[in-house]
């Protein structure tokens, strides 16, 4: 037996390594790519929308944001001899129906999300969140043709109501006495379009209240309300406000509902009772049709304020869900 | 010897039958008074029978709470209230669409709406001639092309988020959170800008259905993404354990053990789409043929059909696109119901 033979059995001491193999380089490089691709379609929808917007944008310079003219005249060969185009109108349309929706909106989300989470029964629970879940997923076009023909009738009724016991109060102000397609019917639509949003956010957030906490309550002899006072509601405070702010965003982006029901008119108007109103997502789809490519680029700088518009009502709705998520409890 | 009586087990916090009788009491009464002050003054209406009826219960339980039990009671029963009345808001659209369109959309039913295009028929012809065949292929044709591009995008993201937590993660995170948020005419006009107007020049299934798949990525990603982060970790650890490269670990075991949210995930997004107007408008023209190339040529869609049949305007125009929208709500309604059943076995496993 000699020592060199049992020398030559033992194997070369393994290199040990942390880099990864080839096969994990590539897996990692195309997951990345994959992950990477939220970021590369919104920053080419920014460039792209601004890159054909510019031309207008320029012409227009603050204009384009303050001033609610839009017109194009054409002489007989198609070039354009004189335009003005300012979406001020719109924005205020947008902002004042989103925020109509989201007043409606956000006590009646925030009610039924404390139904669901502390008085319904399993089953209705159960039952009850299938249903909202399936409704924030009905699509728009739904909402806005029962919305026409269906609630409109009722809801114009109601805005008579408002203005005729609480016509004192400043909003609800009318002069011409025009109800009809009111920025008011098209906020009742889109709070029902965001209801399920803002509801199904709050109910999740609600839900991871402390349960040691509640019980806690309970045992202190707390009646339930009591309970919800003192323990969900300061739990849960800003997580509903992010929700409210997620359903805004919706609002604000919703076309097809709102062009349904109302009527667009190029005069900035903050009556929400008159029937005078506008929405930047659907003066696109007004004027798309019969639009000259000069005034698409128009279009696509009002595309581009919207983009942004919702991009930072979104940002912030994150921001404020995730931060209560860590210092809620 | 002691007899040793077992006290019987009582339930203090059921409510006794003289609670419930109490409530029923308070329940009737709060609907005779509404129902008395509505016949006696000038008020009318079903709002006012409804908000009558919510306004006499709320004071009635909260002052009879009150009476007996105190000030806190008194204000526990008027939350109570408050809170049934938000449930019942909630409820009450979704009750009224489905029961809408089922009652209106149903007199627009027939067969031949299944074997039919509007090639030669217009929206406001007699319902027996035309249908939506053209729609419903060019539906599943945008489905289609929506799902080839959006699934490996938004699952390789979900992938990112949960298995390769770089510092890029938080980012992107935010990021698909942001894009979820796009508004959809924003989609449609950015794929106008980018691709249709300089390149294409001409309408297509194709442009539709990039439109759609800037919608659909994040929610597949999101939802794909709480389904990988609840397999366990223990399955990654004895995937590498055993030898495994991580992309092994994830392709042949994480993935496969989360198949059934994942295709959860698939079918929320096109649940997402399935209904989606606004970037079809500016995108697929509309045509009303069948049209088999989907890259070329107009294309018509359900949402689309629906749309030019409500700004039509005639009875039968109308009828036509509740037929319409009743075809798209059940198309919806099954793939939800199908996105649970998974999603519950899922759990149940």
């Amino acid at each position: 037996m000699s020592t060199i033979a049992a020398e030559r059995q033992v194997p070369a001491p393994r290199v040990l390594t942390t880099q990864p193999r080839f096969s994990d380089k590539v897996f990692r490089a195309v997951v990345t790519t994959g992950g990477l691709s939220s970021l590369i379609i919104l920053g080419l929808i920014a460039i792209f929308l601004s890159y054909r917007g510019f031309e207008v944008l320029r012409q227009e310079g603050f204009h384009f944001l303050t001033s609610s003219d839009w017109s194009i005249t054409t002489d007989d060969a198609g070039n354009v001899t004189e335009s003005h185009f300012g979406i001020a109108a719109m924005l205020v349309g947008t902002i004042l129906c989103s925020i109509i929706a989201v007043v409606i909106a956000l006590p009646v989300s925030v009610f039924s999300a404390l139904f669901l989470n502390f008085y319904a029964p399993a089953w209705l629970k159960k039952i009850l969140v299938a249903v909202i879940d399936m409704m924030a997923a009905f699509p728009s076009i739904l909402f806005g043709i029962w919305g026409f023909l269906v609630l409109m009738p009722s809801v114009e009724y109601w805005a008579k109501l408002l203005n005729k016991y609480l016509g004192f109060l400043p909003f609800f102000k009318l002069h011409p006495y025009v109800v009809t397609r009111s920025p008011f019917v098209a906020g009742v639509v889109l709070a029902i379009m965001i209801i399920p949003i803002i509801t199904s956010v709050s109910r999740e957030i609600f839900s991871q209240a402390p349960l040691d906490r509640i019980q806690a309550a309970y045992a202190l002899g707390a009646t339930r309300w009591a309970m919800i006072k003192a323990v969900v509601i300061p739990h849960g405070r800003s997580g509903v406000i992010g929700g409210a702010m997620l359903g805004l965003g919706r609002a604000m982006g919703e076309t097809v509902a709102v062009f349904t029901v109302l009527n667009i008119v190029f005069q900035v108007n903050w009556q929400m009772l008159l029937g005078v109103g506008g929405n930047v997502a659907s003066l696109i789809i007004l004027k798309f049709g019969e639009a000259s490519p000069y005034e698409i680029k128009a279009l696509m700088a009002a595309g581009l304020v919207l983009f942004l518009l919702t991009l930072v009502v979104n940002a912030l709705a994150d921001l404020i869900v995730r931060s209560t998520g860590k210092s809620g409890r | 010897m002691t007899t040793v009586s077992a006290p019987s087990p009582t339930r203090p916090w059921e409510a006794s039958p003289k609670d419930r009788l109490r409530d029923g009491v308070l329940f009737a009464l709060s609907i005779g008074l509404a129902y008395a002050v509505v016949s006696l003054t000038a008020m009318k209406g079903k709002l006012a029978y409804f908000a009558l009826f919510f306004i006499f219960y709320m004071a009635l339980t909260a002052g009879f709470q009150l009476y007996s039990r105190g000030y806190a009671a008194a204000k526990d029963a008027f939350v109570n209230s408050l809170v049934a009345i938000g449930a019942v808001v909630t409820v009450l659209p979704i009750a009224s669409i489905i029961f809408t369109v089922v009652a209106k959309g149903i007199k627009g039913i027939h067969l031949g709406l299944f074997t039919h295009d509007m090639a030669l028929a217009a929206p406001t012809d007699p319902l027996s001639s035309g249908g939506l065949l053209h729609a419903i292929t060019g539906t599943v044709t945008l489905v289609i092309l929506a799902l080839i591009m959006s699934i490996p995008i938004g699952i390789l993201t979900a992938v990112y988020l949960t298995e390769i937590r770089g510092s890029l993660t938080r980012p992107i995170q935010f990021l698909v959170q942001a894009m979820s948020g796009v508004p959809s005419i924003v989609a449609g006009l950015f794929i106008l800008s980018a691709i249709l107007y300089p390149i294409t020049h001409a309408y297509s299934a194709f442009m539709g259905a990039l439109a759609l798949t800037i919608l659909m990525i994040p929610t597949i990603a999101r939802t794909s993404q709480e389904v990988l982060k609840l397999i366990p970790n223990d399955l990654r650890e004895a995937g590498v354990a055993l030898g495994g490269t991580q992309w092994r670990t994830v392709a042949m075991i994480v993935l496969p053990a989360a198949r059934s949210g994942l295709i959860t995930a698939v079918i929320l997004g096109i649940a997402r789409i399935a209904g989606e107007t606004a970037p079809l408008l500016l995108l697929t023209g509309g045509g009303d043929k069948v049209n088999p190339n989907p890259f070329n040529g107009s294309i018509g869609s359900l949402p689309y059909y629906i749309w030019k049949s409500f700004n039509a305007g005639s009875p039968e125009a109308i009828t036509r696109a509740w037929a319409g929208l009743l075809v798209l709500m059940v198309l919806i309604l099954i793939l939800f119901t199908l996105a649970r059943l998974l999603g519950t076995r899922k759990v149940a496993r």
